[in-house]
């Protein structure tokens, strides 16, 4: 049994459809990269592999011993975060929460893989900053940090690069796709930055507010819906894939 | 100075009233941190006015004040998490709704029994006489309470107010600590109403999270921080009010917003130095 499986899954808003027709499964060790452009259904699809939001049809199902308290979340960051008085490593070690159960302290093993994961991330230096202050790439990799300390079994990343310089960007993939070979943890990451997607990704998700493409990357590269993109898996990121992709249904939001 | 305070002291009602205001100011700090960091100000504001129907309908049915006080203002809670939960611009309306219809409902309630005197006054601008024996009581426990779950669940709290969705994530029930937040303030504010005064309680809220936040970097600095300045603030507005003759309510605000100039001005220092 795979870790998550999506069966003819929707998800949406108050009555109207994000995102449906969803179909594919994410086993132990995979990293699935779901794309798309703004308005495809991503963000609501993560919702909804969350448990924060339930699907309107069709059903998605843990198994594998997988927990919802075993997924590492990063989200694309809120307004009322920005000016949280919180120092890095307390919202860093946060993460560890959902290791803890009922036990209300922290115990050594969480402070030490919440410095560990700061290390990782480079923001050691930075830990007693406050968290307003530090710049956006900065907060960025905080988060970052507090997921990758949540050690669970699979890691979901919402938009991980956004304000990251590209020389950044290109080392959080790195760090990801090292953690998940080293580790053997599962990553599902949504991203609108198709080439990376193919050179790190082991499977890709394709979401147009419905599923376009599932399968792994090798297949993806040769689909009609990837291979306007195969050119550009050495390069540096690719371009939004908007319009090109010749599927009706076209919806901004 | 300290025959003043001797003197002061001597007074049992003067006594319970520091207690409770003490130990109301504290949870009320604890309480605040969270609520204003998740731009729940207005429930403490909209509970207070809930709490002021509700005193004047027991006054009028002849009942003790806190008996239909609490489930009153704890259902209000609730409802008032509720409306902010779901859309947060209607939530500010139907809170102004919620506010002005309880005013005008206890306003109602005054003038048809007591008529319009003192008692009015009283409830809303406060009054150091209110505090009975059972009062003192109540908020040594409810002070318990709310540092021993602030104590227990302080990480759990820190992530609620962080980032609800990370936290609702991570297998916290949010919806719970919300419901727990709301009912803590709920009983917080009632218990200081009548001393504070139904207009002036949410101060002791608001203002010691806002006034920390100017020099605090941390979360746990923020919380220490504005139980300290809520409890002195406090204590300070009293011994005024004692040697003055001033309302004690209007006294500890006023102190808070001192502070919090205080505080302000010494990050601007703090700021322009570091230039």
């Amino acid at each position: 049994m795979a870790f998550i499986t999506c069966q003819d899954a929707s998800f949406g808003y108050e009555g109207n459809i994000a995102v449906s027709g969803l179909n594919f499964e994410v086993r132990r060790g995979d990293y699935l990269c779901v794309v798309g452009e703004n308005g495809s259904g991503k963000s609501t699809l993560i919702k909804g592999l969350l448990h924060l939001k339930n699907p309107i049809e069709g059903s998605v199902r843990m198994g594998d011993g997988l927990q919802p308290s075993d997924i590492g979340y990063l989200p694309q960051q809120t307004v009322a975060q920005k000016d949280f008085p919180a120092s890095a490593y307390e919202v860093v070690v946060s993460g560890r929460l959902s290791a803890r159960g009922i036990r209300p302290f922290y115990s050594r093993r969480d402070k030490a893989a919440a410095n560990e994961s700061m290390e990782r991330l480079g923001i050691a230096p930075i830990r007693n900053r406050c968290y307003r202050e530090l710049s956006g790439g900065q907060q960025q990799r905080t988060l970052i940090a507090r997921a990758l300390c949540a050690e669970g079994k699979l890691l979901l990343f919402d938009e991980p690069v956004t304000g990251l310089d590209p020389v950044a960007a290109q080392e959080l993939y790195r760090l990801i796709e090292r953690m998940n070979r080293e580790t053997g943890v599962t990553v599902v990451m949504v991203s609108h930055d198709i080439g990376s997607a193919v050179k790190y990704a082991s499977h890709i998700l394709h979401l147009k507010t419905k599923q376009v493409f599932f399968g792994t990357t090798a297949e993806y590269v040769n689909s009609p819906a990837g291979k306007i993109f195969a050119g550009d898996g050495e390069g540096g990121p690719a371009g939004p894939p908007t319009g090109e992709i010749p599927e009706e249904g076209e919806r901004n939001v | 100075m300290f025959d003043t305070l001797a003197e002061m002291f001597s007074y049992t009602f003067l006594v319970r009233a520091v207690v409770v205001g003490l130990l109301v100011s504290l949870c009320a700090a604890l309480l605040g941190v969270s609520l204003v960091l998740k731009r729940y100000s207005m429930i403490g504001d909209g509970l207070s006015h809930v709490g002021f129907g509700t005193l004047a309908i027991a006054t009028a049915m002849n009942a003790a004040p806190l008996t239909v006080s609490i489930p009153v203002v704890v259902l209000a809670a609730f409802l008032l998490l509720r409306i902010s939960e779901n859309s947060k611009i209607k939530g500010d309306a139907a809170i102004a709704l919620i506010s002005t219809g309880s005013l005008a409902v206890g306003v109602l309630v005054i003038s048809l029994t007591t008529g319009m005197n003192t008692d009015v006054c009283n409830y809303l601008f406060g009054s150091i006489l209110a505090m009975s024996k059972e009062d003192v009581t109540l908020s040594i426990a409810l002070a318990i309470i709310v540092l021993a779950v602030f104590v227990l669940s302080y990480n759990k709290i820190f992530a609620v107010t962080f980032d609800e969705n990370f936290a609702k994530a991570s297998g916290v029930k949010t919806g719970a600590y919300n419901m727990l937040i709301a009912l803590l303030t709920a009983l917080t504010i009632v218990l200081g109403m009548r001393m504070m005064g139904a207009m002036l309680i949410s101060s002791l809220i608001i203002f010691p999270a806002l006034t920390s936040m100017r020099l605090c970097k941390r979360f746990k600095a923020v919380t220490i921080c504005s139980a300290i300045v809520s409890v002195i603030c406090f204590f300070i507005g009293v011994v005024i009010s004692y040697i003055g003759a001033t309302p004690t309510g209007a006294s500890v605000v006023i102190v808070n917003i001192i502070a919090f100039l205080l505080f302000w001005s010494v990050n601007l220092l703090k700021v322009r130095v570091r230039k």
